[in-house]
């Protein structure tokens, strides 16, 4: 297995646990499961037993790693410098090898076949992909200055089609020149890469990064931080080199350069970092500057946050396998109870599964009078307050 | 072997004594300057050297150049004191030895000289520093800070393995005659200390604030004037090379800086206190300290800038709590370069 | 053992327990050297009646039960050494209530330190507890039984006499409280009653199980500052610590020394204040207490520049735990003999012959304990979990050391099971008695982690 030399050097001593400042457990999988298995160290003594052939494979640990919503905190907070960036590396080589064995959980199994089958997780029809659109009569791409990518939750996801809408509103509004792929578009792959199925990735890469290249597409703004990173930084590395901006990027450059002057009422609201945003991609600020250039709105921050957030949860296809969904201890549900304790009136996010899983988790706390959470291009469409 | 270039004679004629007459740290009248100048070369006890901060500025003062400060601390040796407490200083001898790692590289000019700040390496960057090839590690560490430690001894063991390591690793393959060096103390320790010890030293050496004047000149198209008021903390060393110190106001011009008028600048600097810190003189320490950085906030400074790593490192955190930045010269002429 | 997984499930719900074998697998063992002691099932309860019917059914069944916390002594002391349960409490982690006035917080059992320490940040600045150099998911009761120390443990002791009191369940199902709070509403103190803590502090979890606790808390002042001393002679150190201790102003002093650095040995000495002058002056006593060591030349402050001082100061210092990956293999396990500061040289030399004599580097860590009244001497060895070699080594290092820090009239903290045997042979005989007496009439059925504080 890859990165099986770091296995052992993995102390257990928990920090990884733990946001900077240590107030609560900030390990997704681990907040909900609380067993010391469902912690970055217990996966990492966990995989070295099962190579040792100390255990066997099993479904409960097929359930352990691939409850790791790929967050990237275990590897923010890890005090051993000389392997922390490879902890995620290792969690997916283990998820790949299990991929290998076909030892996977049934939700895994199916959301490959979907995404192999479909082009995207819910085997909803390619040709109706666009159909978020058909309102605003976009151009497909053919040369304009950016592709805009929307992904599968931004095509099929009744939120994510909400967050597409808006934000390609707000860019014809603001003259940015742009196109879609429509029926063209296919899922960008990177749950797939964290899940560990590294052909499928791969096929998938290729096949985006050639369609890319047909259509002529050096820009891209994507809707999710999910495919922002994979085109960055992992397409890169298969040959396919664009320019990558998320829409928060983009929006900024429209409105987010002033720093807004409120008078009158004014709307407490909390912004979550996207783990792939935020930690894997180190940018907490593009959002943040557009809340503030908003006037009436008053930013507040959770005490886990940029660096520190607690993830959503949604993260490596969890938002689809859902083995962290369910009970007050999910994190999508520990994280609106954090959002409502800052007195923030909306949840501001800029992902779509953080949209998916928050609108859930909301529903299941019984909040949603008290809490609504909005995506960054809803917020600055609204005008809010 | 590396004996001392000092001429008993002049300090035995010098009617004013510079040297002692005119430290900040030894209230001394003339009538006991004389006699502790006697006890001093004679080799007999003197409260100069116990008494002594080596803030090395009586090489300056010494109008003959005569190194009464080189010979302070031969004597300080000579007779067994020890301005740092033996166990601190052993313990820096161990930390500061040369760990044999040097290896090999081909180097271009100009080469930047990094000394023992490796983990400075960072602070060559940008346009003032494009192209130039760096050396570091404790291998080639200059060894000059021994002078507050009562160890010439020291210096005349490892600076010239240092020269050496810097020849037979770094020039013996490259078409390199010239090092910019970083930090004052190896312009001082190669140009001054050196020839005083007749230590040889087989290549020119270029002050970083030359190198870096001669950037600004060929950058001059980008700068935008700073136009802030800045204090210069003069290190310990530039007492060694005071002609190099007109090119601090020749770098201000350039940038835009505004060096701010103030009591303890030029030949009134005051230590960082590093070494009054180390020779266990808190109080000292203390005072030294407030009184430089009063003198700096009075004078309306907005940056403090530093030559030497070890007085940044000192300061940085009084100076940021009385309100300034503390910045590297180098660092500072990038931001005018807009980087 | 009878299937009692149902029932358990039927108590804490079947989510929270475990009879996988990744969950037997890694509850076996910790990250120290002993060897791995298997449980039949772990169990993850919510509250304190989720405990008593878990002992209960325990006594019922004869079944052991191993109460853990954080899982972090290194010396195995949650391994199942007889199987049966191992009781997961970091689910019960609530802080109860602080009371700023009488310097305390009531909080429950699975409470890590790190949650204590950021919510005392957040909602009471002006007040921290005594924090020990474990990682932060560390729980503070785990850390208050074995008698560990802190931060704060050079002016407070150990961290067990910072214990106000307790409430537990004890091995036949009774809940307990310990401290005035069996008494009266407040966890103000253990006095004036009998002192009944000593039941459970020190045990390793073989007489009850630690439901809840409050312990002191102590001024947080803005301004924090470390002074470090070095010698080269080890005859000096406890001189040294008898000297700045009597000062009363450092709040925790430590002293390091390592193969790195050979020969010497560091003091670091932190303290706050609430003003940059108290500050000055504290400092100011600090240095007088020293200087005749600095007068003879035997001893000096070291300059620690501003920019370092963060990593003397963090609460609690990463780069203890970093010394795990010293030998790239991603353990250690230390003996942390509590011993009397006269005995500082001696142990220390000790120290290097068994490390030079195994072919480890060394690395020791003293922390003062009280104002000078005793030490933990920590003998720290890294080894690569990798090797099963290095880890025999390793262990037979701990042994040495153990038998060695008894022979000097120490005690190892937080012994090893083996170790707890050799601590056995060298007590008074009517010592072991009494505590096997208290053991039958608390724990009858012997369920409470049984295989520790055994001949």
């Amino acid at each position: 297995m890859e990165y099986a030399e770091i296995l052992h050097r993995c102390f257990r001593c928990g920090f990884c646990k733990l946001p900077s400042d240590y107030t609560d457990i900030n390990c997704p999988s681990y907040l909900k499961f609380k067993f010391e298995t469902y912690s970055p160290g217990g996966r990492m003594w966990l995989l070295k037993a099962w190579l040792n052939k100390d255990i066997k494979t099993t479904p409960r640990l097929a359930e352990i790693l691939f409850s790791c919503t790929a967050c990237g905190n275990c590897v923010e907070h890890c005090v051993f410098p000389a392997f922390k960036e490879d902890l995620l590396n290792a969690f997916i080589a283990g998820k790949g090898e299990l991929v290998n064995e076909k030892a996977i959980p049934p939700k895994v199994r199916d959301y490959f076949e979907a995404i192999y089958l479909h082009g995207n997780p819910f085997k909803r029809l390619r040709k109706n992909r666009a159909n978020w659109a058909t309102e605003l009569n976009l151009e497909s791409f053919s040369g304009q200055t950016y592709l805009f990518y929307v992904g599968c939750l931004g095509s099929y996801d009744e939120n994510g089609q909400k967050m597409a809408y808006h934000t390609a509103k707000l860019m014809i509004d603001g003259g940015v020149s742009f196109g879609i792929l429509g029926d063209k578009e296919s899922c960008d792959g990177n749950e797939v890469r964290s899940m560990g199925e590294m052909e499928l990735f791969k096929h998938i890469a290729e096949k985006n990064i050639q369609e890319f290249r047909n259509a002529g597409v050096e820009n891209i703004i994507t809707l999710s931080p999910h495919a922002y990173h994979s085109f960055k930084n992992d397409y890169s590395q298969l040959g396919g080199h664009f320019n990558v901006y998320h829409y928060s990027h983009i929006l900024k450059d429209l409105i987010g350069k002033k720093e807004a002057v409120t008078s009158g009422t004014s709307i407490p609201v909390t912004f979550h970092d996207p783990c792939y945003l935020g930690r894997h991609n180190n940018d907490y600020q593009a959002a943040r500057d557009v809340l503030r250039a908003i006037p009436g709105i008053e930013l507040v921050e959770m005490d886990r946050t940029m660096n520190n957030a607690l993830c959503c949860g949604g993260g490596g296809g969890n938002f689809y396998t859902d083995i962290l969904g369910g009970g007050p201890d999910s994190p999508a549900r520990v994280r609106v109870r954090e959002a409502l304790e800052t007195g923030a009136e909306v949840l501001v996010v800029a992902c779509p599964q953080c949209i998916l899983m928050f609108e859930d988790a909301i529903k299941s706390e019984g909040i949603s009078e008290k809490l609504n959470v909005m995506d960054l291009s809803e917020v600055v469409q609204s005008g809010l307050p | 072997m590396y004996e001392l270039k000092y001429d008993k004679d002049i300090c035995a004629t010098c009617e004013t004594i510079d040297c002692l007459m005119r430290c900040q740290y030894m209230e001394m009248d003339l009538e006991s300057a004389r006699q502790e100048r006697e006890r001093i070369l004679n080799g007999e006890d003197s409260r100069v050297l116990t008494d002594c901060v080596t803030c090395y500025a009586c090489e300056e003062y010494c109008p003959f150049n005569n190194h009464p400060f080189y010979l302070i601390v031969d004597r300080q040796e000579e007779k067994g004191i020890w301005p740092v407490p033996k166990p601190a200083t052993n313990q820096q001898l161990v930390i500061m030895a040369p760990q044999s790692d040097i290896a090999p590289k081909k180097i271009q000019s100009p080469t930047i000289n990094m000394c023992a700040f490796s983990m400075l390496e960072g602070c060559i960057r940008g346009s003032l520093f494009e192209g130039t090839s760096i050396i570091s590690g404790s291998d080639i560490f200059c060894n000059i800070m021994w002078l507050h430690f009562a160890k010439n001894s020291t210096i005349r063991e490892r600076l010239p393995k240092a020269i050496d390591n810097i020849r037979e690793y770094y020039l013996k393959d490259s078409d390199v005659d010239e090092l910019v060096h970083f930090h004052d103390e190896c312009y001082g320790a190669y140009t001054h200390l050196a020839p005083a010890f007749g230590i040889e030293v087989p290549f020119s050496s270029i002050h970083l604030f030359e190198y870096l004047i001669r950037r600004l000149d060929d950058l001059k198209d980008r700068i935008t004037p700073i136009n802030q008021k800045v204090a210069y903390q003069r290190p310990c060393s530039s007492r060694l090379i005071p002609e190099t110190q007109h090119f601090v106001d020749e770098i201000f011009t350039r940038i835009g800086a505004d060096r701010v008028d103030r009591k303890y600048d030029r030949e009134n600097a005051l230590c960082c206190t590093f070494a009054q810190q180390a020779q266990q003189r808190d109080e000292t320490a203390d005072d030294v300290l407030k009184r430089n950085i009063d003198d700096m906030v009075e004078a309306g400074a907005a940056y403090c800038v530093f030559n030497c790593p070890a007085c940044f490192f000192t300061m940085s955190e009084a100076v940021t709590n009385s309100g300034m930045m503390p910045i590297l010269m180098s660092d500072l002429c990038q931001i005018a370069l807009g980087e | 053992m009878k299937n009692i997984d149902k029932e358990l499930a039927d108590i804490v719900g079947s989510e929270f327990v475990s009879n996988h074998p990744e969950e037997k697998f890694i509850y076996s063992r910790d990250m120290g050297t002993m060897e791995p002691a298997f449980p039949d099932l772990v169990v993850m309860p919510n509250t304190t009646e989720e405990i008593q019917k878990i002992v209960q059914l325990a006594n019922r069944e004869e079944i052991p039960i191993t109460p853990m916390g954080g899982g972090l002594t290194l010396s195995g002391l949650v391994r199942p050494l007889k199987g049966g349960i191992v009781m997961d409490l970091k689910r019960m982690n609530r802080i109860i209530a602080v009371n700023e006035k009488s310097r305390y917080v009531i909080t429950e059992a699975g409470t890590s330190q790190g949650m204590l320490q950021a919510y005392l940040k957040k909602h009471h600045p002006s007040l921290k507890h005594s924090v020990p150099d474990a990682p932060p998911i560390a729980t503070i009761a785990g850390n208050v039984l074995i008698h560990g120390s802190g931060h704060i443990s050079q002016s407070g002791g150990f961290h067990s006499e910072m214990l106000n009191g307790m409430e537990v369940v004890m091995p036949t199902g009774e809940v307990v409280r310990i401290g005035s709070c069996a008494t009266s509403p407040y966890w103000f103190s253990r006095a004036p009653l009998p002192d009944l803590a000593g039941l459970f502090l020190g045990w390793a979890g073989t007489t009850g199980i630690v439901t809840k606790l409050a312990i002191k808390l102590y001024p947080n002042r803005l301004f924090n500052d470390v002074k470090a001393f070095v010698t080269e002679d080890s005859e000096q150190v406890a001189e040294v610590i008898h000297r700045v201790t009597g000062t009363q102003v450092a709040e925790d002093v430590n002293v390091v020394m390592s193969s790195r650095m050979p020969g010497f040995q560091i003091v670091f000495m932190t303290y706050s204040a609430d003003t940059k002058e108290e500050l000055t002056w504290k400092r100011n006593l600090i240095r007088a207490s020293l200087k005749k060591f600095i007068d003879d030349n035997v001893g000096g402050f070291m300059v620690v520049l501003p920019v370092l001082k963060g990593d003397f100061l963090e609460v609690p210092m990463k780069n203890i735990t970093q010394f795990a990956d010293e030998m790239q293999g991603g353990g250690f396990e230390y003996i942390g003999a509590i011993m009397p500061i006269e005995l500082f040289s001696e142990a220390y030399r000790t120290g290097i012959e068994i490390a030079d004599h195994f072919g480890i580097p060394h690395f020791i860590i003293v922390r003062v304990v009280g104002l000078g009244h005793c030490m933990m001497f920590a003998y720290a060895y890294a080894f690569n979990r990798a090797d099963e070699a290095d880890i025999k080594k390793v262990q037979a290092a701990l042994e040495d050391t153990n038998r060695k820090v008894l022979q000097m009239g120490g005690i190892p903290w937080k012994a090893e099971a083996p170790a707890q045997k050799q601590i056995i042979e060298h007590m008074d005989p009517n010592t072991f008695a009494l505590m096997n007496r208290i053991r039958a009439v608390l724990d009858p059925k012997g369920i409470m982690n049984p295989g520790n504080w055994e001949v």
